[in-house]
């Protein structure tokens, strides 16, 4: 039986007077691999950076692993979560950002063992196997001394998958994260990822504009417009027979551009 | 001991007297550091080595040792090679030449923020050395400095202290000298204290709103 | 000049060094304390910092150095001469200091804090790990300037009869009457010092931006210590 391990019900979110988020309800099984596509402003990251607790959603439930992820039960009723509840709730996922946001003071290595050390306890020879291993994986063996400035943005990024990784999350988080890189640079961290989708059982959230990407991983791609999702499908329906014009049109844009 | 509320309340008039002083020493001064600060920046950005490096040498020399000491040397020395200036001028010259040290790197600053774009649209339209300084690049360096300048108009003034050496009545000259007839060194220092607090965060003012609003338009 | 005026001068200068030293020291102190008081989430805890930071920028060294030596036996309190000089220049300079740290801590950039909150780091340890660590180097320079301040403040101390250089060059006056040779020495004397201060600082810089991998620290166009905001 699957499970649903997300759930959106009724999720409201507006800056200032933009509506960010528009009554949105959707939710995702474990393991599954989807991909959130639409015209920027539309939403998709910010689904993203409320299952990271980075945004609070102004009303509706988000449910996690059968948890409310901003709510605590306190006796019978449920009140906002603290601290506390957030980080346990922070344990099932981890993010990859668009900026890659290595630590700049840290080595390599460092950056990879750090919150395995410091957050799940790790003992340092263990966290450094873990990361040795996980920074060969994503071609980087060489470059365990290196700081983070010393290295090109895809290595950047690709330091910063084998990071999230570390922490062996239910929920793996990609905020567009080829966005700032030249194509080339952007195809070296895309195989990366075609790798992680093939090797770990690791339920995917993923922004992206890179739709051949999207067609080979993701067992479901949401197109979202103005806050809404307006068509959900597989990626081979999705892309070859969009049913809403609204996707056609997105679509047509994207390959325009690239 | 405890604190004789009466004798505060009576060191309040000599003290203010003394304030004023202050105060003007600290105008004099400051509007010598604007002026001459300005003299400063513009002189490290000639294009001859015998201007730019002497005039470097002097503003890191004065802005690292203390003012202090200038004040001593200004006082005792200038009158040996026959320079006699009133206590005041030696005092109001002190603080004046000191920060203007500090206001040439704040004009240095400004100036360095106009972009070179900037400079080539004077050179484009072949507009003078001049007239490229004073239309086109200080008019849009000097506003933005203004709350820098500012902060500098306090730290001026809470050096005014110091001027108790070279014989100015201001304040802390005020504190020694009634100190001398009723010892209560305790109410006049603090009143002294209070004041200046008072005066430092007025002029204080002006400049936060102006940081605030400066800040508001580069966001 | 005497061998006996050479060693007062030398004697000035231990002070001076001292009083620098353990200033910077304690100074440091005030400014951490202060600088991350400035951005807790209690109130009353950001106010006693804001109160504290806004009074030592308002009230001058001289008039503080004053009141610890003179006005505070009045209720019944003697300080050691020293220390009442090391607390008055470590109270201004660590005011001043606080919001180098205050400005440091939160030039991190925010996506820095989001990368440390999806790796589920406690509050703590992302202030420790990831925000100090970063925050850290962006001080070294503001606090070498800070240090020179100090420096310069500390020939204040000679008013109040402690033995530093400037009161020993005013000694040394005194017994040789060549005014101006001494105070031009001291003058001399201060800058050297200063001079050796600011190497020292270059040198902890470079070490601060290696520990980024960079090479170099971005050094932008230098602004007078006293101006923490508002410049640029």
């Amino acid at each position: 039986m699957t499970t649903e391990l997300i759930t959106f019900d009724r999720v409201d979110k507006r800056f200032a007077d933009t509506v960010v988020l528009d009554d949105l309800s959707f939710t995702v099984r474990a393991g599954e691999r989807v991909t959130l596509i639409g015209p920027s402003g539309s939403g998709k990251t910010t689904i993203l950076r409320m299952l990271m607790t980075l945004t609070r959603p102004d009303s509706g439930t988000i449910t996690l692993a059968g948890e409310p992820l901003f709510h605590e039960r306190r006796g019978d009723t449920l009140v906002a979560a603290g601290e506390r509840h957030l980080r346990t709730m922070r344990r099932h996922t981890t993010m990859v950002f668009q900026q890659y946001n290595l630590f700049p003071n840290m080595r390599v290595l460092r950056n990879v063992t750090e919150a395995p050390v410091h957050v799940l306890g790790l003992e340092k020879e263990e966290a450094e196997e873990r990361a040795r291993g996980l920074l060969d994986m994503v071609g980087l063996a060489g470059k365990l001394d290196a700081y983070p400035s010393q290295l090109s943005g895809g290595q950047q990024q690709r330091v910063a998958i084998a990071r999230a990784l570390a922490m062996r999350p239910d929920v793996l988080l990609l905020d567009e994260v080829t966005s700032a890189l030249d194509p080339e640079l952007a195809a070296e961290v895309l195989d990366v990822l075609r790798d992680v989708a093939r090797t770990f059982d690791v339920t995917m959230l993923c922004v992206t504009h890179a739709m051949k990407f999207a067609r080979d991983v993701s067992d479901r791609v949401l197109m979202f417009n103005e806050g809404r999702i307006i068509e959900s499908a597989p990626p081979d329906e999705l892309f070859d027979a969009p049913k809403q014009e609204r996707t056609r049109q997105f679509l047509r844009s994207v390959i325009d551009e690239s | 001991m405890t604190f004789d509320w009466q004798a505060a309340w009576e060191a309040v008039p000599p003290l203010l007297r003394g304030l004023v002083i202050a105060l003007q020493a600290a105008a004099i001064g400051y509007v010598i550091a604007l002026v001459l600060g300005l003299g400063f920046a513009l002189s490290r950005r000639s294009h001859q080595r015998w201007v730019r490096l002497p005039v470097g040498f002097f503003v890191e020399f004065v802005r690292s040792t203390p003012l202090l000491v200038q004040l001593f040397f200004l006082f005792f020395v200038l009158p040996t090679v026959g320079i006699e200036l009133s206590a005041m001028a030696t005092g109001a010259i002190g603080l004046g030449v000191h920060y203007a040290t500090y206001t040439s790197e704040v004009y240095r600053a400004g100036i360095d923020g106009v972009p070179t774009g900037q400079w080539e649209a004077a050179k484009a339209l072949s507009l003078s050395r001049s007239r490229t300084w004073t239309r086109v690049v200080l008019p849009q360096a000097v506003p933005r400095v203004v709350p820098a300048l500012g902060n500098y108009a306090i730290a001026l003034f809470k050096d005014t202290p110091q001027l108790t050496v070279i014989t100015i009545a201001e304040v802390l000259s005020v504190v020694k000298a009634v100190g001398a007839q009723n010892f209560q060194y305790l109410e006049l220092i603090t009143v002294a204290g209070l004041l200046y607090l008072i005066t430092a965060l007025l002029i204080a003012w002006p400049v936060r709103v102006l940081e605030h609003r400066y800040r508001r338009e580069v966001a | 000049m005497s061998t006996g005026l050479w060693l007062r001068l030398l004697d000035g200068l231990l002070v001076t060094l001292e009083l620098t030293l353990f200033g910077a020291v304690l100074g440091l102190v005030f400014a951490f304390a202060a600088g991350l008081a400035r951005l807790s989430a209690n109130r009353l805890v950001r106010g006693v910092a804001l109160a504290y930071t806004e009074g030592f920028r308002g009230l001058p060294a001289l008039v503080v150095l004053f009141w610890l030596v003179f006005a505070l036996p009045g209720l019944g309190f003697q300080l050691e001469p020293l220390f009442a000089g090391v607390l008055a220049l470590s109270l201004n300079i660590g005011a001043y200091g606080a919001e180098v740290v205050r400005g440091a801590v939160l030039s991190v950039p925010a996506a820095q804090l989001e990368a440390a909150t999806a790796l589920n780091f406690t509050p703590w340890q992302r202030m420790r790990l990831v925000v100090l660590p970063q925050a850290v180097v962006a001080m070294v320079p503001p606090f070498g300037n800070l240090l020179v301040e100090l420096l310069k403040a500390t020939a204040l101390v000679s008013l109040v009869f402690l033995q530093d250089l400037t009161f020993q060059g005013q000694i040394v006056r005194a017994a040789t009457g060549d005014t101006a040779a001494t105070f031009a020495g001291l003058l001399v004397g201060y800058g050297v010092i200063a001079l050796v201060l600011t190497r020292l600082v270059k040198l902890v810089e470079r070490r601060a931006a290696a520990s980024l991998g960079r090479t170099t620290t971005s050094s932008g166009p230098h602004v007078g210590p006293l101006v923490t905001e508002g410049a640029r």
